[in-house]
């Protein structure tokens, strides 16, 4: 055989592989998409699950899903961002922080379901927060603070050490140039990074079954007092989210349409997910054009 | 490397030329400068005197020590090098720990081998550090952009174009912008690490020619692997080797009759 065949057999073997790869992953969208795609309308969006009786919608498990991840970012963002900038621009190579970037990479492998029990001893049972989205918002900052770290690690590190030292060399501290200069530079991977974690937290169960709860109270969308009961923004209730929705569905689920629902959940998921990414991707281009292109 | 001594037997090993202080200014001295990385040691003795609004020129082969030289004349290695001895400028030690680095970087400025202009607009690539220094007036900030792009010589090119990204520009162009950003904070002192290495003849001929201009003005220090660049544009020219200044002198007569035998070696092409 020569090089040429063994050549066009390998390029047909790498072909086939990458094909069969997409063609799992079209499968599966494809099924959750078209099963679900009935269900989606503006009405299953937006009203209660009912337990017993069908035409059940999503739209507090969907609200709780957003409030949740808005709250988690909120609480991780600034963490994550913070110990980025000390272990890529402050940190000395020593043992101190490989013990520290040994821990995130443990982390960060640790099952979700593991960060929701451990959420559930400390944060539910422990400083009595009970099932609230407080403690699914926590327990979601442990899944999702060692990715982030590394995340925003990466990108920081991805800017050339140029950069760091045209700013020193201009007389500015390190401090202005990490502020002014490095981290407008990463603005655009930090926020793929951060979108795409996003969506990672989106879709997350495990972790919150245990913290945030299995149950998703009536919401009055009237009243954005946050300290009501009934208010949506109430932290301190406990707050089904979609991707909780769908587990329990599936796994108690009592309702006539349980499968509908369930389908039509998973393609709403799903699609968020694919929104998430596609966002990041189309936010981070732009950015990147903005700062780096000629046009304004 | 190769070091074949041609010369006669009665060469000296090492001659540093030292400046007459009451006929010239001299904008800058090290004495005793040792570096070292880790317990390895990159530079000895480095024993030079820097005359003022002169270029010098600091030649040598790779590995010779000129850039970890140039790095430590304003505190760029700090971190990175442990620098030992004596920098005196304007009577004062800079290398010591009393010294306020950053302030002292406005003074002794730095321009790098690859360009690294920030990926901000041209105009806020050199606004932005005086900004910083509380320089705020609109008025005043637009007239050192249009004075230092003026002395980089880049002026004409970019003047309506002052707020589109800097990273747009050619790599000539960039390299003229960081010049023209160290030149804003007007220092006494411009470092250039081999500048033009990493561009084509045009723009490195257009930089030599800045860098003429230049010295009208501030005190030049630069390291270059052209040969032909250092004997072009300075006046002095040292010549380092294996972590040693061995020779120091004004720049034709290094480059027409050096007295070390290895200097001889190295500018006419047998090594480096």
């Amino acid at each position: 055989m020569n090089a040429k065949t063994a050549d066009k057999i390998a390029t047909a073997v790498f072909y086939a592989i990458a094909g069969s790869v997409i063609l799992i992953l079209a499968f599966l969208l494809g099924y959750i998409l078209i099963s679900g795609f009935p269900k989606l309308t503006w009405q299953f969006l937006t009203t209660p699950a009912k337990a017993f009786t069908a035409g059940g919608g999503i739209g507090i498990q969907l609200f709780n899903s957003f409030y949740l991840l808005l709250l988690a970012m909120l609480i991780s963002f600034p963490i994550a961002l913070g110990a980025g900038i000390y272990l890529n621009e402050y940190a000395k190579q020593n043992w101190l922080t490989t013990i520290i970037r040994t821990a995130i990479e443990i982390l960060s492998s640790l099952p979700s379901v593991v960060v929701g029990l451990f959420g559930f001893l400390l944060f539910v049972v422990h400083m009595k927060m009970g099932f609230s989205i407080l403690s699914g918002a926590l327990a979601l900052t442990f899944f999702n603070l060692p990715l982030l770290t590394r995340s925003i690690e990466g990108s920081l590190a991805a800017i050339p050490n140029l950069q760091r030292e045209a700013g020193l060399a201009l007389g500015l501290s390190r401090w202005e140039t990490v502020t002014h200069v490095i981290l407008p530079a990463a603005v655009p991977s930090i926020l793929t990074g951060v979108i795409l974690s996003a969506g990672r937290v989106f879709g997350e169960a495990a972790a919150l079954i245990y913290t945030s709860g299995q149950s998703a109270p009536a919401l009055n969308f009237g009243d954005w007092n946050p300290f009501n009961i009934s208010s949506p923004l109430n932290p301190m209730r406990p707050a089904e989210t979609l991707a909780v929705h769908i587990w329990k569905i599936n796994s108690e689920g009592i309702m006539p349409d349980a499968s509908a629902v369930s389908a039509g959940s998973s393609a709403v998921l799903v699609l968020a997910v694919l929104l998430f990414n596609f966002l990041a991707r189309w936010l981070g281009r732009r950015l990147y054009h903005r700062l780096t292109s000629a046009t304004n | 490397m190769s070091e074949k001594i041609n010369a006669s037997a009665d060469a000296p090993l090492r001659n540093i030329y030292h400046f007459d202080e009451a006929t010239h200014e001299i904008a800058l001295s090290t004495h005793n400068l040792h570096v070292f990385y880790g317990d390895n040691e990159a530079l000895t003795e480095g024993d030079l005197q820097f005359e003022r609004y002169k270029i010098t020129a600091l030649i040598g082969a790779s590995g010779s020590g000129k850039s970890t030289f140039l790095r430590s004349l304003n505190r760029m290695n700090d971190g990175i090098a442990r620098v030992e001895g004596e920098i005196r400028y304007r009577d004062l030690d800079i290398n010591s720990n009393q010294i306020d680095v950053y302030e002292m970087r406005r003074h002794i400025g730095m321009v790098f081998q690859r360009p690294n202009p920030f990926a901000k607009s041209i105009y806020d690539n050199i606004t932005f550090a005086l900004k910083q220094r509380g320089v705020r007036n609109k008025q005043r900030l637009d007239e050192i952009v249009e004075t230092s792009l003026r002395q980089a010589a880049m002026w004409d090119q970019v003047k309506d174009e002052l707020h589109q990204s800097a990273l747009a520009l050619s790599g000539g162009q960039q390299q003229r912008l960081c010049i023209a950003r160290a030149i804003a904070m007007e220092p006494d002192i411009l470092l250039l690490d081999e500048p033009a290495s990493a561009l084509d003849p045009v723009a490195t001929s257009q930089i030599e020619d800045t860098l003429l201009q230049l010295k009208e003005k501030y005190t030049i220090i630069i390291v270059t692997h052209n040969m032909q660049q250092a004997a072009r544009i300075s006046d002095y020219t040292a010549f380092f080797h294996l972590g040693k200044v061995l020779e120091y002198d004004e720049a034709r007569k290094i480059f027409t009759r050096p007295k070390v035998a290895i200097t001889n070696d190295y500018i006419s092409g047998n090594f480096g």
